[in-house]
């Protein structure tokens, strides 16, 4: 306890005990509802579980499920579909989000209002947010295609019925509920920066797209990373909404990797294999996770100052 | 002078644009809550009209378990918020003042606990239903998502206590004061923003959440996303009522909205603008 810390910490007499008698409570918690089931995703990919079969009665398989998982087109196909997902609701939302924040980082009369309409889309449940969206896009009743006819002439679209219409529907009911994220934590950057720094590239005569893009943008980039990151783990682990508006369907066309494993868990009642599946999931958050970490842990950084 | 007045003209334009995207949809549904079945089948938007019926709010309130179902709702809600507020508080002033071995580790690991996919936990908590015969109690969800919400609770509630200067700490320590003592009479006080920002996220994720909610409770302890859900079947959906119930389950995180916009920002910008 002679260690020299950096920090300044206060100081009780009994200190080797009490930190735990804090920490425990919290720790056993999270042990027994997140690390377990973790644990139990690993178990389980290692067995042929079928609801309706007993546990203790499931076949032990080896890495078998592991190994058709590799093969097995469908895991391909979703993932293929998870990722053109990330792309055009991540690019799009970025996008959006940044060019709005940039707009109308100016504060005026009113904004804070503003600001609280457009996180109402946030707190919205998603699966009231697939309710919503599965009946505007209803291809009878549905306004939206109402208002395409009315306006522009088009037939009315089986949206949720095909699958590259089912895909833009979920992308674009992803950007009317996301890109508001993007745009809240940007002007948030933007409104952080040091004035002076702006104010200098002025003097210097640096015009507008020169500052957005020069100074602005680049000192906010650690920021827009994160955001992205954020955004990119929400597609791996999201499922709710597509579930509630077309089931992962038509086909497999707007299937997630998280509503692929429910489906295969619930629907075809394969809980081994999708425990497997589980585990890739695992991985690939985890990955994406420690990217994170490894640029900005406010844990890890603030302790020490 | 004109032309600042014109940008703000564009700058005002443009934000009560946004703000009809953002809110039309919401809209939309709360709508369609008060129209009968005949103007739904219709089809034809009618944004505002002047026979607004009540009809499937008496169904959902009366005939549906839509009270049964709320109870839950506000049980899981509110016990599982009220425990992850005690807990993590806890365990976040630990991390932020006290010195224990495993504090490092303890403090990177809770951002990467807090990732895990709700799809992940699905198919172990319908082993543990069928492990245990416990498929409809509301303690076991209340477990679930007072673990979901620790590990963000206590990160969130790590960035306040740094904000609290030590030195009123360590006046009471100096006055004999116990760490518990220091918790709840020297620190809880000035925690309230910090507790309110917590109580909001993790209130919103139980009250939001389904696909737990839909394994882990029979059919008298559903909560409202996993009853609303019930509304679609296979032979369709009746608009009307889904959306009233929809509109019902959206007031309390709206209303949150209105009365705490400014801490929900602050609970979202904390990760990535603080960090």
């Amino acid at each position: 306890m002679t260690v020299l810390t950096q920090s300044r910490k206060p100081r009780f007499a009994a200190e080797t005990m009490t930190p735990y008698t804090f920490i425990t409570p919290a720790i056993l918690v999270i042990l027994g509802g997140l690390l377990y089931p973790v644990f139990m995703a690993f178990y389980l990919s290692f067995y042929d579980w079928e609801i309706g079969r007993d546990l203790a009665k499931a076949p032990f398989m080896g890495v078998d499920n592991f190994v058709r998982m590799v093969q097995d087109p469908q895991v391909w196909e979703v993932l293929w579909v998870t990722l053109r997902f990330g792309f055009w609701t991540i690019t799009i939302e970025m996008t959006l989000g940044v060019a709005l924040a940039l707009l109308l980082e100016k504060p005026i009369r009113g904004a804070s209002f503003f600001r609280t309409i457009f996180i109402l889309p946030l707190m919205v449940s998603p699966v009231v947010v697939g309710l919503i969206w599965r009946y505007l896009f209803d291809a009878r009743i549905g306004w939206i295609n109402y208002y395409l006819g009315a306006f522009f002439g088009i037939e009315p679209q089986v949206w949720l019925g095909d699958a590259d219409l089912a895909f833009f529907a979920i992308v674009f009911t992803d950007i009317w509920q996301w890109t508001p994220f993007i745009f809240i934590i940007v002007i948030a950057g933007l409104q952080a920066l040091p004035s002076e720094v702006v104010e200098a590239s002025t003097i210097d005569g640096a015009n507008w797209y020169q500052q957005v893009f020069l100074v602005k943008l680049p000192m906010i980039k650690s920021i827009l990373v994160i955001a992205l990151l954020m955004r990119l783990i929400d597609v791996f682990r999201g499922l709710e909404v597509m579930l509630i508006m077309t089931g992962g369907g038509p086909g497999r066309a707007t299937e997630l990797l998280s509503l692929h494993i429910y489906n295969r868990a619930f629907d075809t009642q394969q809980l081994g294999y999708a425990s497997a599946i589980s585990v890739l999931l695992i991985l690939i958050v985890f990955a994406i996770s420690t990217a994170i970490l490894t640029m900005a842990n406010p844990m890890k950084s603030k302790s020490d100052v | 002078m004109n032309d600042t007045f014109q940008r703000q003209l564009y700058h005002y334009s443009a934000l009560i644009f946004l703000a009809l995207i953002a809110l039309a949809p919401i809209w939309v549904m709360v709508a369609t809550s008060f129209k009968d079945d005949v103007l739904v089948q219709d089809g034809t938007p009618l944004w505002f009209f002047f026979h607004p019926t009540l009809e499937n709010y008496e169904y959902i309130l009366t005939r549906g378990k839509f009270d049964r179902y709320l109870t839950n709702s506000i049980i899981v809600g509110v016990a599982s918020t009220i425990i992850t507020l005690l807990l993590g508080g806890f365990c976040a002033y630990a991390l932020a003042r006290l010195d224990f071995k495993g504090r490092a580790l303890m403090a990177n690991s809770t951002l990467l606990v807090r990732m895990v996919p709700p799809a992940v936990l699905a198919v172990p908590a319908f082993a543990f239903v069928t492990l245990t015969g416990v498929d409809s109690d509301l303690a076991v969800l209340t477990f679930f998502y007072t673990a979901l919400n620790l590990p963000f609770a206590i990160w969130l509630l790590f960035g306040f206590y740094k904000q609290i200067p030590v030195e009123l700490e360590e006046a009471a320590i100096v006055d004999g004061a116990s760490p518990l003592q220091v918790f709840f009479k020297v620190l809880f006080p000035l925690m309230t923003s910090g507790y309110a920002v917590a109580a909001i996220f993790t209130f919103r994720i139980a009250w939001n959440e389904f696909i737990l909610a839909l394994l882990l409770t029979g059919r008298t302890t559903r909560t409202l996303p996993v009853g609303a859900a019930g509304f679609i079947t296979d032979t369709g959906i009746e608009w009307g009522r889904i959306m009233a119930m929809g509109t019902l389950i959206v007031i309390p995180p709206l209303l949150f909205t209105f009365f705490a916009a400014r801490q929900i920002i602050a609970g979202m910008t904390a990760g990535a603008v603080k960090g």
